[in-house]
Protein backbone atom coordinates (compact mmCIF):
# COMPACT_ATOMS: atom_id res chain seq x y z
CA UNK A 1 0.00 0.00 0.00
CA UNK A 2 2.79 2.38 1.06
CA UNK A 3 4.88 1.33 -1.96
CA UNK A 4 1.97 2.00 -4.33
CA UNK A 5 1.47 5.45 -2.81
CA UNK A 6 5.19 6.23 -3.12
CA UNK A 7 5.14 5.13 -6.77
CA UNK A 8 2.13 7.31 -7.52
CA UNK A 9 3.77 10.32 -5.89
CA UNK A 10 6.99 9.70 -7.82
CA UNK A 11 5.04 9.47 -11.07
CA UNK A 12 3.24 12.76 -10.34
CA UNK A 13 6.49 14.50 -9.43
CA UNK A 14 8.16 13.28 -12.64
CA UNK A 15 5.22 14.44 -14.74
CA UNK A 16 5.22 17.85 -13.07
CA UNK A 17 8.97 18.24 -13.56
CA UNK A 18 8.65 17.34 -17.26
CA UNK A 19 5.80 19.78 -17.73
CA UNK A 20 7.75 22.60 -16.12
CA UNK A 21 10.94 22.16 -18.15
CA UNK A 22 11.49 24.94 -20.77
CA UNK A 23 11.79 22.38 -23.56
CA UNK A 24 8.37 20.95 -22.86
CA UNK A 25 6.86 24.41 -22.61
CA UNK A 26 8.44 25.43 -25.91
CA UNK A 27 7.24 22.26 -27.56
CA UNK A 28 3.65 22.88 -26.43
CA UNK A 29 3.66 26.51 -27.65
CA UNK A 30 5.39 25.67 -30.93
CA UNK A 31 3.62 27.30 -33.86
CA UNK A 32 2.52 25.43 -36.95
CA UNK A 33 1.87 26.81 -40.42
CA UNK A 34 -1.66 25.31 -40.82
CA UNK A 35 -2.73 26.71 -37.43
CA UNK A 36 -1.50 30.21 -38.26
CA UNK A 37 -2.90 30.05 -41.81
CA UNK A 38 -6.36 29.73 -40.30
CA UNK A 39 -5.95 32.93 -38.29
CA UNK A 40 -4.35 35.29 -40.78
CA UNK A 41 -5.38 36.81 -44.09
CA UNK A 42 -3.84 37.01 -47.52
CA UNK A 43 -3.46 40.80 -47.54
CA UNK A 44 -3.90 41.26 -51.27
CA UNK A 45 -6.65 38.68 -51.91
CA UNK A 46 -8.48 39.61 -48.65
CA UNK A 47 -9.42 35.98 -47.87
CA UNK A 48 -8.05 33.67 -45.15
CA UNK A 49 -4.54 32.53 -45.96
CA UNK A 50 -5.47 28.85 -45.63
CA UNK A 51 -7.67 29.07 -48.76
CA UNK A 52 -5.65 31.68 -50.68
CA UNK A 53 -3.77 30.60 -53.80
CA UNK A 54 -1.70 33.50 -55.09
CA UNK A 55 1.96 34.52 -55.30
CA UNK A 56 1.42 36.91 -52.37
CA UNK A 57 -0.17 34.13 -50.27
CA UNK A 58 2.88 31.96 -50.99
CA UNK A 59 5.15 34.82 -49.89
CA UNK A 60 3.27 35.15 -46.63
CA UNK A 61 3.52 31.40 -46.06
CA UNK A 62 7.27 31.58 -46.71
CA UNK A 63 7.56 34.49 -44.27
CA UNK A 64 5.65 32.56 -41.59
CA UNK A 65 7.74 29.42 -42.21
CA UNK A 66 10.93 31.44 -41.73
CA UNK A 67 9.67 32.69 -38.36
CA UNK A 68 8.58 29.19 -37.30
CA UNK A 69 12.04 27.91 -38.22
CA UNK A 70 13.54 30.71 -36.12
CA UNK A 71 11.56 29.38 -33.12
CA UNK A 72 8.93 32.13 -32.84
CA UNK A 73 5.63 31.23 -31.22
CA UNK A 74 2.19 32.05 -32.61
CA UNK A 75 1.84 35.40 -30.85
CA UNK A 76 5.28 36.55 -32.01
CA UNK A 77 4.52 35.51 -35.58
CA UNK A 78 1.22 37.39 -35.56
CA UNK A 79 2.97 40.49 -34.21
CA UNK A 80 5.59 40.20 -36.97
CA UNK A 81 2.86 39.87 -39.61
CA UNK A 82 1.11 42.99 -38.30
CA UNK A 83 4.43 44.87 -38.25
CA UNK A 84 5.05 43.98 -41.89
CA UNK A 85 1.59 43.99 -43.46
CA UNK A 86 -0.49 46.01 -41.02
CA UNK A 87 -3.49 44.99 -38.91
CA UNK A 88 -5.36 43.73 -41.99
CA UNK A 89 -3.10 40.65 -41.86
CA UNK A 90 -5.12 39.28 -38.94
CA UNK A 91 -8.33 37.38 -39.62
CA UNK A 92 -9.90 38.32 -36.28
CA UNK A 93 -10.95 41.94 -35.69
CA UNK A 94 -8.80 43.85 -33.19
CA UNK A 95 -10.14 44.70 -29.74
CA UNK A 96 -10.11 48.46 -30.11
CA UNK A 97 -11.72 51.14 -32.24
CA UNK A 98 -14.53 50.28 -34.62
CA UNK A 99 -13.44 46.61 -34.69
CA UNK A 100 -14.68 46.33 -31.10
CA UNK A 101 -18.21 46.44 -32.55
CA UNK A 102 -17.65 42.94 -33.94
CA UNK A 103 -17.55 41.65 -30.36
CA UNK A 104 -20.00 44.05 -28.71
CA UNK A 105 -22.86 43.99 -31.21
CA UNK A 106 -23.58 40.23 -30.93
CA UNK A 107 -23.48 40.55 -27.12
CA UNK A 108 -25.82 43.54 -27.21
CA UNK A 109 -28.13 41.69 -29.61
CA UNK A 110 -28.23 38.67 -27.31
CA UNK A 111 -29.02 40.91 -24.32
CA UNK A 112 -31.77 42.67 -26.29
CA UNK A 113 -33.36 39.35 -27.30
CA UNK A 114 -33.22 38.08 -23.70
CA UNK A 115 -34.78 41.33 -22.43
CA UNK A 116 -37.53 41.11 -25.04
CA UNK A 117 -38.26 37.52 -24.09
CA UNK A 118 -38.31 38.43 -20.40
CA UNK A 119 -40.88 41.13 -21.10
CA UNK A 120 -42.99 39.33 -23.70
CA UNK A 121 -43.14 35.76 -22.38
CA UNK A 122 -45.12 36.58 -19.18
CA UNK A 123 -47.44 38.75 -21.26
CA UNK A 124 -48.07 35.93 -23.78
CA UNK A 125 -48.61 33.51 -20.91
CA UNK A 126 -51.19 35.82 -19.30
CA UNK A 127 -52.98 36.33 -22.61
CA UNK A 128 -53.06 32.58 -23.31
CA UNK A 129 -54.44 31.55 -19.89
CA UNK A 130 -58.17 32.62 -20.34
CA UNK A 131 -58.31 30.86 -23.73
CA UNK A 132 -56.92 27.67 -22.22
CA UNK A 133 -59.46 27.88 -19.41
CA UNK A 134 -62.33 28.37 -21.90
CA UNK A 135 -61.69 24.92 -23.47
CA UNK A 136 -62.84 23.43 -26.79
CA UNK A 137 -66.57 23.39 -25.90
CA UNK A 138 -66.67 27.16 -25.91
CA UNK A 139 -64.86 27.26 -29.24
CA UNK A 140 -67.45 24.85 -30.67
CA UNK A 141 -70.30 26.92 -29.26
CA UNK A 142 -68.84 30.06 -30.70
CA UNK A 143 -68.94 28.65 -34.25
CA UNK A 144 -71.95 26.33 -34.73
CA UNK A 145 -72.38 24.52 -38.06
CA UNK A 146 -75.05 25.73 -40.45
CA UNK A 147 -77.83 23.18 -41.29
CA UNK A 148 -76.32 22.72 -44.81
CA UNK A 149 -72.83 22.04 -43.42
CA UNK A 150 -74.24 19.70 -40.77
CA UNK A 151 -76.11 17.77 -43.49
CA UNK A 152 -72.95 17.52 -45.64
CA UNK A 153 -70.86 16.30 -42.71
CA UNK A 154 -73.52 13.71 -41.85
CA UNK A 155 -73.59 12.54 -45.50
CA UNK A 156 -69.81 12.28 -45.62
CA UNK A 157 -69.65 10.35 -42.37
CA UNK A 158 -72.38 7.94 -43.49
CA UNK A 159 -70.28 7.00 -46.52
CA UNK A 160 -67.56 5.73 -44.16
CA UNK A 161 -69.97 3.53 -42.17
CA UNK B 1 -48.02 52.43 -22.54
CA UNK B 2 -45.56 49.67 -21.78
CA UNK B 3 -45.82 48.15 -25.30
CA UNK B 4 -45.22 51.61 -26.81
CA UNK B 5 -42.01 51.97 -24.78
CA UNK B 6 -40.98 48.51 -25.94
CA UNK B 7 -41.66 49.42 -29.55
CA UNK B 8 -39.62 52.60 -29.19
CA UNK B 9 -36.75 50.62 -27.66
CA UNK B 10 -36.79 48.10 -30.53
CA UNK B 11 -36.88 50.93 -33.09
CA UNK B 12 -33.94 52.65 -31.36
CA UNK B 13 -31.93 49.41 -31.37
CA UNK B 14 -32.65 48.93 -35.08
CA UNK B 15 -31.69 52.53 -35.86
CA UNK B 16 -28.49 52.12 -33.85
CA UNK B 17 -27.54 48.99 -35.79
CA UNK B 18 -28.20 50.69 -39.12
CA UNK B 19 -26.14 53.73 -38.03
CA UNK B 20 -23.28 51.42 -37.01
CA UNK B 21 -23.44 49.65 -40.37
CA UNK B 22 -23.43 52.95 -42.31
CA UNK B 23 -20.52 54.26 -40.23
CA UNK B 24 -18.57 51.02 -40.71
CA UNK B 25 -19.05 51.00 -44.47
CA UNK B 26 -18.12 54.68 -44.82
CA UNK B 27 -15.12 54.46 -42.45
CA UNK B 28 -13.66 51.38 -44.08
CA UNK B 29 -14.23 52.24 -47.73
CA UNK B 30 -11.54 54.32 -49.43
CA UNK B 31 -12.09 58.07 -49.23
CA UNK B 32 -12.41 60.02 -52.48
CA UNK B 33 -12.25 63.44 -50.82
CA UNK B 34 -9.01 64.36 -52.59
CA UNK B 35 -10.34 63.34 -56.00
CA UNK B 36 -13.54 65.33 -55.45
CA UNK B 37 -11.62 68.41 -54.33
CA UNK B 38 -9.37 68.23 -57.40
CA UNK B 39 -12.36 67.72 -59.67
CA UNK B 40 -13.93 70.90 -58.29
CA UNK B 41 -10.77 72.87 -59.04
CA UNK B 42 -9.34 72.94 -55.50
CA UNK B 43 -5.85 71.97 -54.43
CA UNK B 44 -6.30 70.11 -51.14
CA UNK B 45 -3.50 69.90 -48.59
CA UNK B 46 -1.76 66.52 -48.64
CA UNK B 47 -3.18 64.60 -45.67
CA UNK B 48 -1.10 63.23 -42.79
CA UNK B 49 1.94 65.22 -43.95
CA UNK B 50 3.36 65.31 -40.45
CA UNK B 51 2.92 61.60 -39.77
CA UNK B 52 6.35 60.02 -39.42
CA UNK B 53 6.91 56.69 -41.13
CA UNK B 54 9.92 54.35 -40.91
CA UNK B 55 12.48 54.73 -43.66
CA UNK B 56 12.82 51.49 -45.63
CA UNK B 57 15.95 49.66 -44.58
CA UNK B 58 16.40 51.60 -41.35
CA UNK B 59 17.50 55.18 -40.93
CA UNK B 60 14.82 56.34 -38.53
CA UNK B 61 11.56 58.05 -39.28
CA UNK B 62 10.57 60.61 -41.85
CA UNK B 63 7.41 62.56 -42.65
CA UNK B 64 6.16 63.92 -45.95
CA UNK B 65 6.48 67.40 -44.41
CA UNK B 66 10.28 66.92 -44.46
CA UNK B 67 9.98 67.55 -48.22
CA UNK B 68 8.03 70.79 -47.87
CA UNK B 69 9.43 73.23 -50.42
CA UNK B 70 9.97 70.41 -52.91
CA UNK B 71 7.65 69.02 -55.54
CA UNK B 72 6.87 65.46 -54.43
CA UNK B 73 5.74 62.53 -56.55
CA UNK B 74 4.22 60.41 -53.78
CA UNK B 75 4.10 56.85 -55.09
CA UNK B 76 2.39 54.01 -53.19
CA UNK B 77 3.75 50.61 -54.22
CA UNK B 78 4.43 47.05 -53.12
CA UNK B 79 6.75 44.37 -54.40
CA UNK B 80 3.85 42.01 -55.12
CA UNK B 81 2.14 44.46 -57.49
CA UNK B 82 2.96 43.84 -61.21
CA UNK B 83 2.02 47.38 -62.40
CA UNK B 84 4.42 48.74 -59.75
CA UNK B 85 7.19 46.80 -61.50
CA UNK B 86 6.19 48.45 -64.76
CA UNK B 87 6.28 52.02 -63.43
CA UNK B 88 9.31 51.76 -61.11
CA UNK B 89 11.89 52.13 -63.92
CA UNK B 90 9.98 55.15 -65.29
CA UNK B 91 10.01 56.87 -61.90
CA UNK B 92 13.68 56.06 -61.37
CA UNK B 93 14.55 57.55 -64.79
CA UNK B 94 12.69 60.74 -63.81
CA UNK B 95 14.36 61.07 -60.40
CA UNK B 96 17.62 62.81 -61.57
CA UNK B 97 15.62 65.46 -63.49
CA UNK B 98 13.35 65.95 -60.52
CA UNK B 99 16.23 66.16 -58.05
CA UNK B 100 17.91 68.88 -60.16
CA UNK B 101 14.76 70.98 -59.80
CA UNK B 102 14.01 70.70 -56.08
CA UNK B 103 11.70 67.75 -56.52
CA UNK B 104 11.69 64.06 -55.69
CA UNK B 105 9.84 60.81 -55.97
CA UNK B 106 8.86 59.60 -52.48
CA UNK B 107 7.97 55.94 -52.43
CA UNK B 108 5.61 54.49 -49.81
CA UNK B 109 5.54 50.71 -49.49
CA UNK B 110 2.27 49.28 -48.36
CA UNK B 111 1.27 45.78 -47.17
CA UNK B 112 4.72 44.50 -47.99
CA UNK B 113 7.55 42.97 -45.98
CA UNK B 114 10.75 44.94 -45.51
CA UNK B 115 12.83 42.24 -47.17
CA UNK B 116 10.56 42.00 -50.22
CA UNK B 117 10.51 45.81 -50.57
CA UNK B 118 14.29 45.96 -50.28
CA UNK B 119 14.71 43.23 -52.89
CA UNK B 120 12.43 45.24 -55.18
CA UNK B 121 14.46 48.44 -54.73
CA UNK B 122 17.69 46.52 -55.47
CA UNK B 123 16.19 44.88 -58.56
CA UNK B 124 15.07 48.23 -60.02
CA UNK B 125 18.01 50.20 -58.52
CA UNK B 126 15.67 52.75 -56.96
CA UNK B 127 17.57 55.74 -55.63
CA UNK B 128 14.68 57.87 -54.33
CA UNK B 129 13.65 57.83 -50.65
CA UNK B 130 11.17 55.15 -49.60
CA UNK B 131 9.09 54.97 -46.43
CA UNK B 132 7.09 52.05 -45.00
CA UNK B 133 3.40 52.46 -44.22
CA UNK B 134 3.24 49.45 -41.93
CA UNK B 135 -0.26 50.10 -40.57
CA UNK B 136 -1.90 51.23 -43.81
CA UNK B 137 -3.24 54.36 -42.04
CA UNK B 138 -1.22 56.75 -44.24
CA UNK B 139 -2.47 55.05 -47.42
CA UNK B 140 -6.02 55.15 -46.05
CA UNK B 141 -5.77 58.93 -45.62
CA UNK B 142 -5.10 59.17 -49.37
CA UNK B 143 -7.96 56.81 -50.21
CA UNK B 144 -5.46 54.24 -51.42
CA UNK B 145 -6.63 50.66 -51.40
CA UNK B 146 -5.25 49.42 -54.72
CA UNK B 147 -1.74 49.73 -56.02
CA UNK B 148 0.00 51.56 -57.52
CA UNK B 149 -1.36 55.03 -56.80
CA UNK B 150 0.57 58.28 -57.21
CA UNK B 151 -0.05 61.82 -55.99
CA UNK B 152 1.67 64.93 -57.32
CA UNK B 153 2.24 67.43 -54.49
CA UNK B 154 3.41 71.01 -55.10
CA UNK B 155 5.94 73.00 -53.07
CA UNK B 156 3.28 74.29 -50.68
CA UNK B 157 2.22 70.75 -49.80
CA UNK B 158 -0.96 70.69 -51.90
CA UNK B 159 -2.13 67.79 -54.07
CA UNK B 160 -2.33 68.88 -57.72
CA UNK B 161 -2.80 65.56 -59.53
CA UNK B 162 -3.73 61.98 -58.76
CA UNK B 163 -3.08 58.78 -60.66
CA UNK B 164 -5.07 55.84 -59.32
CA UNK B 165 -3.28 53.16 -61.27
CA UNK B 166 0.04 52.90 -63.08
CA UNK B 167 1.56 56.27 -64.00
CA UNK B 168 2.52 57.02 -67.58
CA UNK B 169 5.16 59.35 -68.99
CA UNK B 170 2.58 62.19 -69.21
CA UNK B 171 2.17 62.18 -65.41
CA UNK B 172 5.94 62.17 -64.89
CA UNK B 173 6.41 64.95 -67.47
CA UNK B 174 3.81 67.01 -65.61
CA UNK B 175 5.76 66.52 -62.38
CA UNK B 176 8.99 67.64 -64.04
CA UNK B 177 7.25 70.66 -65.57
CA UNK B 178 5.81 71.60 -62.16
CA UNK B 179 9.28 71.29 -60.62
CA UNK B 180 10.79 73.49 -63.33
CA UNK B 181 7.97 75.98 -62.96
CA UNK B 182 7.11 75.78 -66.65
Amino acid sequence: MTTALARALLLCATGLALALTPGAAAASARASLPAIEREVMCVTCKIPLEVAQSPQADRERAFISTLIAAGDDEAQIKRALVAQYGPSALALPSTHGFDLAAYLVPLAALLAVLTLLAVLLPRWRRAGAPRARAGPAEVQAAAPLSPEDAARVAADLSRFD
Amino acid sequence: MRSRALGTLVALCGAGLIALLVYGVSALSPSRTLDQALASGQRPLAPDARVELPVLGGGGLQALSAHRGEVVVLNFWASWCPPCEEEAPLLERAQPSLARNRATVLGITYKDTTTDSQAFTRRYRLSYPILRDSTGAFAHAYGTDKLPETFLIDRSGRVVAISRGEVGSAFVDRAIALARGT
